[in-house]
């Protein structure tokens, strides 16, 4: 660099500038923060008491708290739970369902389900949450429904929380992926699907055998982008059922911060951070590495 | 892109039955039939399972005497909306995500059409690590790093600040708007640049008389996408802001209905349309305009 010219360096300089402020956003509050976060998870930090006026050093304490607690292996089979049924099986089978049935779909019936799936999409997820806890609350509508049609009622929210909130998800989640669906199967051209219909192969065996395989990059990029969305769920458990009843439903988002701010373990509470960071971590880079991109 | 998809659906269908193999036909043409039924009556059944949870919303926003259960009003009533639209419930929390959401959308915009525009036209040691680094961002789950961001904001005392905020807001925006920015301009032919620039114009010129009249329509779509996303998050101001007085309408809506035991369903229901009402706005105007969710879609399809 010292060795450069002074008009290549002015260059270099001057084709930088431009990224300037995104690169000085981006390294004071998003990986400022995650830096911090490797110095802080090594600490007592808290939010009251000894901690909070001077913390210092406790080498891996937080982590092995972590490992010995039970509310932690709880939130992390929770968030497994969560992550299987609401992204991995929920959003991806059932976008990928109405993605493949919109192609055969009348134009208003299209139109019709894509707006009701989307609109579910765009609703924030405190509304989101709101309106599954008046949907699954033990005087709401399903309930009605099924004492309507003879069956038993329970409260779904206190029964089965994590199933609920998987549910929630799944209804908040499947327009991302039937949108992903959509565009990867208007790139296929119908005439080879045809091709293989005249020869007679079944709808199930052309779906595995030739649909799926094409767009198998676009199945890999979402999943690992759902896998992500839902790891960081947070507004959507919290105003249905706050991680409870107990710990029930507690996520390991909805851990952090019960751990962080209402007991006030900040060093604990960011050891837990960086747990959930480096999973988010592998699969970005497994996302990465499967995008393939071309940055020259 | 849903018009090109029915024309060829009802041209294949036109000419499937043209097709010389008499023995498959009956069944082949059966099979179709099946399958198209299945995937309309498919798509209907999935459309009526969501709207129950959004007609309750609906129905119960206008009902004086509103429970949980989806139901038609026995009293019709615009009393719900005018009980919540007041200073301290609506306008105020609503205007604060407006200077929030709009400031951070605002900010997340200018750096990434600066940022996208070096990437896409420099050819700069900087731009592998700089674009990995982006990609990789955009997967980073940002729920996870609230707990650093309140450490970090405490010591730099920028808690509770709406300017702190906003610049937070504005950086966990960044990755993906640049992504989507980025690609935008690769789609705009250098050439129109090279004749600016043999006039004599500057790079900072030619991106402001020459691309960014073409990008418009782009930029529009990501800077909607960032407010959207911002209007809705909840955690990153209810972990960041802590006066009532500087909630955005995504923390209030929570903060005011959980405070009471016994909560107001009619009213609870008008908020929810009343806060979800400029995302629902802005989206449409966005698929209207541009086709926009399928051409989400296609952005991050990969």
């Amino acid at each position: 660099m010292t060795t450069a010219p002074p008009a290549k360096l002015k260059r270099a300089v001057g084709q930088g500038a431009p990224l300037g402020p995104a690169a000085v956003l981006l390294l004071v509050f998003l990986f400022g923060p995650i830096l911090w976060s490797v110095y802080a998870a090594f600490t007592n930090a808290s939010l009251s008491g000894a901690g909070a006026a001077a913390s210092h050093f406790v080498g891996l304490a937080n982590f092995k708290k972590a490992f010995a607690a039970d509310g932690f292996y709880n939130s992390v089979v929770l968030t497994l739970v969560f992550t299987l049924i609401s992204a991995i099986i929920g959003q991806n089978a059932l976008g990928l369902m109405l993605a493949l049935w919109m192609r055969k779909s009348l134009r208003f019936v299209r139109a019709l389900g894509g707006a009701v799936v989307i609109g579910a999409w765009v609703l924030p997820e405190v509304v989101a949450g709101y309106l599954w806890y008046a949907f699954l609350a033990k005087d709401g509508s399903l309930n009605h429904v099924l004492s309507g049609l003879g069956l038993g009622t329970q409260d779904w929210l206190f029964s089965l929380p994590i199933v609920a909130v998987s549910i929630a998800n799944i209804w908040r989640g499947t327009a991302f992926s039937m949108l992903v669906y959509s565009a990867a199967l208007s790139d296929i051209p119908l005439e080879i699907e045809e091709a293989a219909q005249v020869d007679g192969a079944s709808g199930w065996r052309r779906l595995v055998s030739i649909t799926l395989p094409m767009i198998r990059r676009s199945i890999m990029t979402n999943l690992m982008l759902i896998t992500l969305q839902t790891l960081s769920v947070f507004g959507l458990i919290f105003t249905m059922t706050r991680g409870g009843p107990g710990t029930k439903s507690q996520t390991l988002p909805l851990y952090m911060y019960e751990q962080a701010f209402s007991f006030g373990n900040l060093g604990y509470g960011t050891a837990i951070a960086i747990m959930l960071l480096l999973v988010g971590a592998v699969f970005s880079l497994i996302y990465l590495r499967a995008l393939d991109v071309d940055t020259r | 892109m849903t018009a090109t998809n029915a024309g060829q659906t009802a041209q294949t269908a036109r000419v499937s039955p043209t097709r010389p193999r008499p023995r498959t036909h009956t069944t082949h043409v059966r099979g179709r039939l099946a399958a198209l039924i299945l995937a309309n009556v498919g798509v209907l059944a999935v459309a009526a399972i969501f709207v129950i949870p959004l007609l309750w919303v609906l129905l119960a926003s206008v009902n004086r005497t509103a429970g949980l259960t989806v139901s038609l009003p026995d009293h019709w009533t615009l009393d719900n909306f005018r009980a919540v639209l007041t200073p301290e419930t609506t306008y105020r929390p609503m205007l604060n995500g407006v200077i929030l959401c709009g400031g951070a959308a605002l900010l997340t915009i200018i750096c990434a059409t600066l940022a996208g525009y070096a990437l896409s036209r420099f050819k700069t040691r900087y731009k592998r690590p700089f674009l990995l680094t982006i990609l990789f961002s955009t997967g980073l789950p940002i729920t996870a790093i609230m707990v650093p961001v309140y450490g970090l904001f405490v010591q730099l005392n920028l808690i509770d600040t709406i300017s702190g905020t906003m610049l937070f807001m504005a950086a966990t925006g960044l990755p993906f708007a640049i992504w989507l920015m980025k690609n935008f301009m690769d789609s705009v032919p250098v050439t129109l640049e090279e004749a600016a620039w043999t006039d004599g114009a500057s790079r900072m010129k030619t991106l402001w008389y020459v691309i960014l009249p073409l990008v418009w329509p782009g930029i529009s779509v990501v800077a909607i996408f960032t407010f959207v996303g911002m209007w809705g998050n909840f955690f990153v101001p209810f972990v960041l802001l802590l006066s009532p007085d500087k909630l955005p309408a995504s923390v209030s809506i929570y903060t005011f209905f959980s405070q009471y035991g016994q909560v107001a369903y009619g009213q609870l229901a008008a908020y929810s349309l009343l806060y979800s009402g400029p995302v629902v706005i802005l989206f449409l105007f966005l698929s209207r305009k541009l086709g926009g969710a399928f051409a989400f879609g296609g952005a991050v399809k990969g």
